[in-house]
């Protein structure tokens, strides 16, 4: 059988999985009664709105086709967020410097245009203009590189 | 008069020195990001929330208020020069103000917008001033199921009347709730949905979604679309309107107001419905209605004012209910609640500084916009030459050290990321994140003052509808689901049997 490829029907695949899940997290939750609600009470109650929901998307998807636009960047939904994971892993373990290098670097490689000369002016740009702002004058207290 | 003492009271707090300077910093960053296309009010807001921690609570509001309706001014210049909106509520302002420009005739363009913008501003201010106070009394008298009952109804109305799919905006609605939720219940110490993770028993970090989705989200969607920019008429001459000019533009300016202040203090709709509309009122009581998209100057007079108005006028909501009327006005409460202020009609009369202060500044920083758009009109000019490849590291320089001096953690890092990818696919999909924020602020509340409106009527449902206040809710929530749910349903039923 063949897959519908409308853009309805996955996004009420992805309700419906949402939904489900949250029941099924939920499930463990006191649900309480009328008077003393539980923690499970609203929970439930969404997850279940979320599913319907859900299924009149996918059921609706079936008759409507109306596909994704095709504009859209691969390389900077993969990219621009692996920079921001980079900055926070260098956070903690390089300091401030390397950590917003590599962000800047990373943000600017995820552009369709990569100009190697221009994006490392830009970091060191950025990257000394937020010491200056952040570290300096507004005394934000982390090391500008681990170990120095 | 009571009025007239408060606002002396309001502008001695604005006219501070620090006040001021806030003020300035708002509405200039506000122009700065309205007349760049690709960064709108509520990315920038989100991003500069974790800054305003240090600033005292009337400086932190005023400038972020400032960045917001600073931004509604900057759109139109990006209109009206290079064709593209600025921001979403000049779109329209794009199809005449863009004609006056290749007439000549930018110069009168971005000064009737200004001039409208700046009345539009002015009543907006006044409508908070005259209408603020008795609708925080009456919200003083209010309960749990009061609370509850207007919380459904802003969020119902923030629905139906987003743009887009309907079925959508209720979707996203639902999940912002349900994310809303996560971390300790206060009510019984439950984890919920936590998975263990230590770093969100205090559930997700309220800047963490907005950065993710309106920030992160929209730069991976720009990044999709190709630039094209070309500054049209790269010299302004002669900024004055003719006589002409101004005798044409009084009418559409004032019905522009109007419209906007109406649609302002509704929930959900943006400043792009109240423009929307202004224009489509000018070309009907227009004498020659073929003008319009030639050039014709109501078209820019009318929607710019328009889209002021509501700007002012979603603050009403939220600084007499503590009831986010638009994305932008959730980020606001986040902001008060951050500061360890409880939003709701008790800011009145506890922090009267901080009402009158920032109603006060906001006339102020109306002002401030005029000069600064219109003599200033070259530099905002130069920086629409900036590419965006230069611009959007810098906005994720500064998204990221934002959210990570919050609580000093990669861990909202990662999370930011995700809600990057999140954001994006959502909107791909045709799902606005607007209401999902909405529905995130107001989830935990909704919550808490469904429990205790059930605990005071001892567990009896009904207690929503017969409670006068809170069946007036109930039933204005009704009458805008069956107004705008029926027609739909009706056209649905006629495409599949027609």
């Amino acid at each position: 059988m063949k897959l519908p490829d409308s853009k309805d029907f996955w996004s009420g695949v992805m309700l419906i999985a949402i939904g489900a899940g949250a029941v099924f997290i939920a499930r463990d939750y006191p649900f309480g009664t009328a008077l003393h609600m539980g923690a499970g009470f609203f929970p439930v109650v969404l997850g279940i709105v979320l599913v319907l929901f859900g299924l009149y998307f996918a059921v609706r998807g079936l008759h409507d086709s109306a596909k994704i636009e095709a504009n859209w960047s691969l390389r900077a939904l993969i990219v621009l967020p692996l920079a921001f994971v980079a900055f926070g892993i260098l956070m903690e373990h390089a300091g401030f410097v390397p950590a917003m290098l590599a962000l800047t670097v990373g943000s600017a490689a995820a552009g369709a245009e990569f100009r190697i000369g221009e994006v490392l002016a830009l970091s060191v740009a950025l990257t000394a203009l937020c010491v200056a702002l952040f570290i300096w004058a507004l005394g934000l207290p982390y090391p500008l590189i681990v170990g120095m | 008069m009571e009025l007239f003492h408060n606002l002396f009271f309001g502008f001695d707090v604005a006219l501070s020195w620090q006040n001021l300077l806030y003020c300035l910093i708002g509405v200039s960053v506000g122009t700065l990001i309205g007349v760049l296309p690709g960064i709108g009010p509520l990315g920038t807001i989100a991003i500069l929330l974790p800054i305003t921690f240090n600033v005292a609570p009337v400086g932190a509001l005023i400038m972020l208020a400032g960045i917001y309706y600073g931004a509604q001014y900057g759109g139109s210049t990006t209109a009206i020069l290079v064709n593209l909106p600025g921001e979403t509520s000049s779109v329209v302002t794009c199809i005449d103000g863009y004609q006056m420009a290749r007439q000549g005739r930018a110069g009168p363009a971005l000064a009737i917008a200004a001039i409208g913008s700046f009345f539009a501003g002015t009543v907006g201010t006044l409508m908070i001033a005259l209408f603020g106070p008795p609708l925080a009394n009456v919200a003083l008298e209010f309960a749990a199921p009061e609370y509850f009952s207007l919380m459904l109804m802003s969020l119902v109305a923030a629905a139906v009347l987003a743009q887009g799919d309907m079925a959508k905006s209720f979707a996203m609605v639902a999940l912002g709730l349900l994310l809303g939720i996560v971390g300790t219940d206060v009510n019984t110490g439950v984890q919920r949905f936590s998975f263990g993770i230590t770093e969100l028993s205090d559930g997700i970090g309220f800047i963490v979604v907005a950065v993710g989705m309106f920030a992160m989200g929209e730069i991976i969607a720009n990044l999709g679309e190709p630039e094209h920019r070309s500054v049209f008429g790269a010299k302004v001459t002669h900024l004055f309107p003719t006589w002409a000019d101004m005798k044409q533009s009084v009418g559409p300016i004032l019905r522009g107001t109007a419209i906007g202040s109406f649609f302002g203090v509704l929930p959900g709709t943006g400043p792009a419905i109240a423009s929307f509309s202004s224009y489509i009122v000018e070309k009907k009581v227009a004498a020659d209605p073929s003008r319009f998209g030639r050039g014709a100057i109501e078209g820019v007079a009318g929607p710019e004012s328009a889209n002021n108005a509501d700007a002012q006028c979603k603050f009403i909501p939220m600084l007499t209910l503590g009831l986010p009327a638009s994305g932008v006005m959730a980020l606001m409460l986040g902001a008060l609640t951050i500061q360890g202020i409880q939003p709701g009609p008790e800011v009145m009369t506890q922090r009267p500084e901080l009402f009158w202060g920032l109603v006060a500044s906001m006339w102020i920083g109306n002002l401030m916009l005029v000069v600064l758009n219109l003599p200033l009109i070259g530099v905002w000019v130069k920086l629409l030459t900036v590419p965006y490849r230069l611009l959007f590291p810098a906005i994720m320089a500064f998204s990221a050290i934002g959210i990570y001096s919050v609580n000093n953690s990669s861990f909202e890092i990662y999370l930011t990321a995700l809600f990057g990818v999140l954001g994006f696919v959502w909107t791909k999909l045709g799902f606005p994140a607007p209401p999902l924020l909405l529905g995130f602020v107001l989830g935990p509340m909704m919550e808490e003052h469904l429990r205790r409106a059930m605990l005071m009527a001892k567990g009896d449902p009904t207690v929503f509808v017969t409670r006068p206040i809170s069946l007036a809710f109930i039933i204005i929530t009704a009458i805008i689901v069956i107004v705008m749910v029926a027609p739909a349903m009706k056209k649905r039923r006629g495409e599949i049997t027609g």
